[in-house]
């Protein structure tokens, strides 16, 4: 756990070594609030609730979770760096947890930092809280997955810069895939059973159940199932380049 | 007990064999030098040892922990300084002494006294609260250092220690190798074979990833060529006069020009077990009215060994 934590402090310390952070932070501010009051119309919908904030969050993160993890790993490997953390008495995967921790942890305090949106809501109304809190929550697990993805690819690389193109192509199938865009590709060929699980896997379908305030438990659980299985990749990614 | 054995390490890459069955094993108080062209195979086998890499096959142990088994425990044993000194160059030197102090388990009292110890000896105390990418190439190799000291391990891996440094870094590098070495088992890879005089009780030579020597410097060094022949220097318009007398010298077999520059030309008397000493030659010299600048018994050169070893290979 010690180790865990030596290796979460260092990477969530990375992010404000740079004026990254403070960048990054700006531009989801930006964003978020952009689409929430100016795309989806936030006084125009007389409506006391979140949902035009939520909404845009997996196209968001279609772009920003890639920037944020595109580092993790090719970073360390461009810098030679990742020689000497891996000679450290450490596991591989304390090493793979501790950096997704310090990633997801960044993307928290973005989240944490739209508070203020939500005071507003309630200021303004009688919102159910409860479903806010839900979307909060699931909004946090999409943003893991698209993290452990990022992280994953990022293993497999020394540069960012294909590190936050591989990621980002990753994702938007994710975000895509229940639309017929990813699922015309498969209804020639593929078994209507490999059309549902993939149907079930779409990120937006999975956060619009969500913040729907409808079946909030198993879409949750398949975030939190698709984090553990990308960080587990990861590992794997990095002891398949280790006998390379 | 040997702190450091490989046994049989062979690595491939494809087609290309970077390891070749390297066995070697090194004691307590030993500094071994490693050595071999660019390319040789050096820092693969270091990364296998230090387990980065794995081997394709045969093992690697530090202080009897196999380094891919039983990972954690041997690398407890291994301060490790990868080519180049890699560091995350977004943290000062303290932090990232202490990260590194943290990941081998040490508590913060244990690392405060140890680092207060490092800083001395490795001479960071101006640096120590600087960023690591703002250092100057010969601290950042001292940082690199400090970090494979700091849980004062059984065994050191260091690759290339002194690449990039200047001549008086170099020293301080080779004196702080000296000074530690008599209680560890170091391992030092180099190019430069006159660090392999200055610090190494033992020399191997690799080239294209095969073992080709395993030896203390002297004895490798009673292989040169060259090896007890006497050079001559004399101020001369007209060498090959010089070469035909002394040629005629009991004992003498044959007479080399290795230079003539500036008027200056340069001899290697090279003989049997009854060698001319280097007042006959000045003598002989004389009589022909020829003036003798310098005379000396030529010593082996390291380098010279080292290029006759590893052209073998390169010919086979």
């Amino acid at each position: 756990m010690r180790t865990i934590g030596l290796i979460f402090r260092r990477e969530f310390a990375a992010y404000f070594a740079t004026p990254l952070a403070a960048v990054f932070l700006a531009i989801f501010l930006a964003l978020a609030g952009g689409m929430t009051f100016f795309v989806a119309g936030f006084f125009d919908r007389g409506q006391a609730d979140m949902s035009g904030f939520f909404l845009w969050h997996p196209w968001l993160y279609l772009v920003l979770m890639p920037a944020i993890a595109m580092r993790l790993w090719a970073e360390e490997r461009r810098g030679g760096t990742i020689e000497l953390l891996m000679t450290l008495p450490v596991r591989p995967w304390q090493i793979v947890v501790g950096k997704w921790l310090a990633a997801w942890a960044f993307a928290g305090i973005a989240l944490v930092l739209t508070m203020p949106l939500w005071i507003t809501v309630n200021m303004l109304g009688n919102p159910d809280n409860g479903v806010i809190l839900a979307s909060y929550i699931g909004s946090w697990l999409m943003a893991g997955s698209f993290l452990a993805i990022s992280a994953c690819i990022s293993a497999l690389t020394k540069s960012q810069v294909l590190a936050f193109i591989g990621s980002a192509a990753v994702g938007f199938i994710f975000v895509m895939a229940g639309f017929d865009l990813v699922l015309a590709g498969l209804r020639s060929w593929a078994p209507p059973v490999v059309l549902d699980v993939v149907r079930s896997m779409s990120f937006i379908g999975n956060f619009q159940r969500i913040t729907d305030g409808v079946l909030e438990i198993p879409s949750m659980i398949f975030f939190i199932s698709l984090i553990c299985f990308a960080l587990w990749l990861n590992v794997r990614a990095i002891e398949v380049k280790k006998a390379a | 007990m040997a702190l450091v054995e490989t046994r049989d390490l062979v690595k491939k890459f494809g087609a290309l064999t970077a390891v070749d069955h390297i066995s070697f094993s090194v004691g307590r108080g030993e500094v071994v030098g490693f050595l071999g062209p660019n390319g040789a195979g050096k820092s693969t086998t270091m990364k296998i040892i230090s387990g980065f890499l794995e081997p394709t096959s045969g093992k690697a142990f530090i202080a009897g922990h196999d380094s891919h088994a039983d990972p954690i425990t041997a690398r407890r044993h291994l301060g490790y300084l990868p080519e180049g000194a890699p560091a995350y160059s977004d943290m000062t030197v303290s932090a990232f002494l202490d990260f590194v102090a943290g990941m081998h388990g040490m508590t913060r009292q244990k690392s405060n006294s140890r680092l207060a110890e490092l800083v001395e000896r490795v001479d960071l105390a101006g640096v120590w609260n600087q960023r690591i990418e703002s250092l100057s190439k010969g601290f950042k190799r001292r940082v690199g250092i400090a970090q494979a000291l700091i849980h004062d391990p059984d065994v050191l891996i260091l690759d290339e220690p002194t690449d990039g440094l200047d001549p008086n870094q170099k020293h301080e590098m080779r004196s702080l190798i000296r000074s530690i070495a008599a209680d560890k088992a170091i391992v030092v890879s180099t190019h430069i074979l006159e660090e392999v005089e200055a610090i190494c009780s033992r020399a191997i030579i690799i080239a294209k990833g095969r073992m080709l020597a395993d030896s203390t410097p002297s004895e490798l060094m009673a292989h040169a060529p060259g090896q007890g022949s006497m050079a001559v220097a004399v101020e001369t318009a007209e060498p090959q006069r010089i070469v035909d007398l002394l040629a005629k010298q009991p004992g003498v077999d044959n007479v080399e020009i290795t230079s003539h520059v500036n008027g200056t030309a340069r001899f290697l008397v090279h003989s049997g077990k009854t060698k001319p000493s280097g007042a006959e030659i000045i003598r002989v010299l004389a009589k022909s009215d020829i003036m003798v600048e310098e005379v000396y018994l030529e010593r082996a050169r390291l380098d010279e060994v080292f290029r006759q070893i590893t052209k073998q290979i390169a010919g086979a």
